[in-house]
């Protein structure tokens, strides 16, 4: 019997975390992404796991934060302002280290926006969007089955880094239904929480990285005593003044990440063989592209996509290789212009970087993307 | 001397930064003491604060502490407790971070009546930027921000925990040390979301812009202005003008708390065991 479903990407983020191991969701009712919270609702006691619905967003993210601390992978789902709201508490988790993953289904904006209209205009927010330097992991899926398998992955990576993971996702994606088939949880690699490796006899220091640079933090109630604290702290949790710990700890935040580089970084490439062209696209943009190439392909054009599933870290290495490769880079995005200043950097001169934007409320058409190709390879 | 209740303690982070006379030092002491009392296990408690001079109590503390961002702390602790409902929670705060920037949580956490025991430092004011008023800060009285006196009418947090549906309320001060150690011990008992308000005395802020005098003066006026509640409500109305107060148990109830209640979740879902 086929175990095929028909599901929408807001329900396959909700299943992809369950089987992640994700046992507590806290939210906050807004659209385009409150699905993801009405089937953990649903989904989650059926497990043993915990669902609340906090007073708002600020308070969702606190929550998760909490339960994470208190040993259970945790969620938060939002959109544009809430994600604005979660900001502060984002960047506690990276500072001080907490797993967690926080699903961002883009709307327009700025401020209230258009609440239910698709668009991409959350990326440099979910790079830049809390103060300070950190950072930040953002995975962006293009459809129904990988919001699911980028779920699995957002919350596995936010385990092994100890570190706040956003699933940039947008209202296509998260409102398409697709037909789908599962993967059985028991063939999924799952990253269990880490464990401190010595006893507080030996020493133990909730900071102290491992070889990967990456804290074994406690969790509460396993008899460490640990601090957990927002201010810059040394190994031992507890804040310092001290010029030293801060560089040192701010170094290591980002090079925990920044050491595993092109491992994290998914990209795809379509009609890329003897591609003169390249369509850079992301998300729910990126299936229209497709087709835009598929369609140009026809007309004998030469080019290519490439799909990026990581969109934080940058994918740097791929652009600079692409942009030796091709006459002209077209990047496409439901914005007014955000991830094509990052392709320009990395290209840096040495092709052609054409943008193709849109944001009146509506996803692009084929055509749209198919004209801005004929801009480019003219 | 050797005090029983200095294993409570991070001795290895003490001194504290808090100024010479300052009263927070005494609700911390009779946190711990209250834990002594009722026997609350080092392991299985944790201590979540927020930001501001109250909060700074919880890197002292000898157990699983966590220090969060400014006003958030009922929230974090609301989802550890909720993560795993055997850990006896605590909660820090102070004026500012549980009635202005974390005022919403706080009527939230007493409305879900999560089984949290949260103990108000109240110093009226804003003390680690300085002395700006705070949404405790009584009438006319002067802050940084309100060098004129204060305009804005104060909360009383403890009707605020009441009407918000906590189920055990209650108020001490740091003068009233033993009472205020029974009172949290109290809350301790109660299954369910426990509001404790301590007055402590800010003399280098608060005390200074208000002529109060010294830390000792201070103590002083919360000695002769608090009223046990038993003989607050037998005081006519004319009586309880001025700068008088009650202290005392204000309130309980027993109501079923958000982990149970969420176990009976659980359970009608089929997640039972699981």
């Amino acid at each position: 019997m086929s175990k095929a479903r028909l599901m929408q990407g807001n329900e396959a983020c909700a299943e992809g975390a369950i089987a992640a191991g994700v046992r507590f969701f806290a939210g906050y009712p807004i659209t385009p992404s409150t699905e993801v919270a009405e089937t953990m609702a649903k989904l989650l006691p059926r497990v043993g796991g915990k669902f609340v619905q906090m007073e708002d967003e600020i308070a969702s993210m606190g929550a998760i934060l909490g339960a994470s601390l208190a040993g259970m992978k945790a969620m938060d789902a939002t959109s544009g302002p809430g994600f604005s709201l979660k900001q502060e508490l984002i960047g506690y988790a990276a500072c001080a280290e907490i797993p967690c993953v926080l699903v961002d289904v883009q709307r327009v904006g700025p401020s209230t926006g258009q609440p239910t209209a698709p668009s991409q205009g959350d990326v440099m927010q979910a790079r830049w969007g809390t103060h300070g330097d950190h950072p930040m992991i953002a995975l962006a899926p293009w459809s129904v089955r990988e919001t699911y398998d980028a779920t699995v992955m957002a919350v596995n990576y936010a385990e092994r880094f100890r570190t706040p993971v956003i699933l940039l996702m947008d209202e296509i994606v998260g409102h398409l239904r697709e037909k789908v088939e599962l993967p059985e949880p028991a063939d999924l690699d799952i990253y269990p929480r880490r464990q401190p490796k010595k006893t507080r006899a030996e020493g133990y220091e909730p900071y102290a990285p491992d070889e990967d640079l990456v804290p074994n933090v406690a969790d509460f109630g396993q008899g460490y005593h640990i601090h957990v604290t927002g201010l810059i702290h040394d190994d031992t949790g507890f804040p310092v003044g001290s010029p030293k710990v801060t560089e040192e700890s701010i170094r290591r935040l980002h090079e925990k990440i920044d050491r595993v580089g092109e491992e994290i970084i998914h990209t795809e490439e379509y009609f890329m063989d003897d591609a003169e062209y390249a369509v850079v696209a992301f998300g729910g943009t990126a299936r229209t592209a497709y087709e835009a190439v598929a369609e140009a392909r026809a007309k004998g054009q030469k080019v290519g996509l490439l799909r990026l599933m990581t969109v934080w870290p940058f994918a740097t290495a791929a652009i600079k290789r692409l942009a030796a490769k091709v006459k002209g880079i077209m990047v496409a995005e439901l914005n007014y212009g955000q991830l094509v200043g990052e392709v320009e950097r990395a290209v840096a001169g040495q092709c052609e970087v054409q943008l193709c934007r849109k944001y009146n409320m509506q996803s692009f058409e084929p055509q749209e993307i198919a004209a801005g190709i004929d801009e480019l390879v003219k | 001397m050797e005090r029983s209740y200095e294993k409570y303690f991070r001795q290895n982070r003490l001194p504290h930064l808090w100024c010479p006379g300052c009263g927070n030092g005494i609700a911390m002491k009779a946190i711990v003491q209250a834990i002594e009392k009722k026997g609350l296990s080092q392991d299985n408690t944790v201590i979540v604060s927020g930001i501001g001079c109250s909060s700074r109590a919880s890197g002292y503390m000898d157990f699983d502490t966590l220090h969060t961002a400014h006003g958030r702390a009922i929230p974090f602790a609301t989802g550890i407790k909720l993560a795993n409902p055997d850990l006896n929670v605590v909660v820090i705060t102070g004026d500012g971070d549980c009635t202005a920037i974390g005022g919403n949580h706080f009527i939230h956490g007493c409305r879900r009546n999560v089984d949290l025991t949260v103990v108000l430092f109240n110093n009226k004011i804003y003390g680690m930027t300085g002395g700006q008023a705070s949404p405790m800060t009584p009438l006319g009285k002067k802050a940084t921000t309100a060098p004129y006196g204060s305009i804005d009418r104060p909360f009383d947090a403890c009707k605020l925990a009441i009407a918000a549906g906590a189920t055990y309320v209650a108020r001490s001060t740091a003068y009233h040390e033993q009472h205020l150690v029974d009172m949290i011990a109290n809350g301790f008992d109660n299954k369910g979301f426990s509001f404790i308000e301590a007055l402590v005395q800010c003399p280098t802020a608060y005390g200074r812009k208000n002529k109060m005098g010294s830390p000792a003066n201070m103590l002083k006026w919360m000695r002769d202005n608090a009223v046990m509640q038993a003989a607050w409500e037998k005081l006519p109305d004319d009586k309880k003008q001025g700068e008088k107060f009650p202290i005392g148990l204000f309130y309980s109830a027993t109501a079923t708390d958000y982990t149970t209640a969420y176990d009976a979740v659980i359970e009608r879902a089929g997640g039972a065991g699981k």
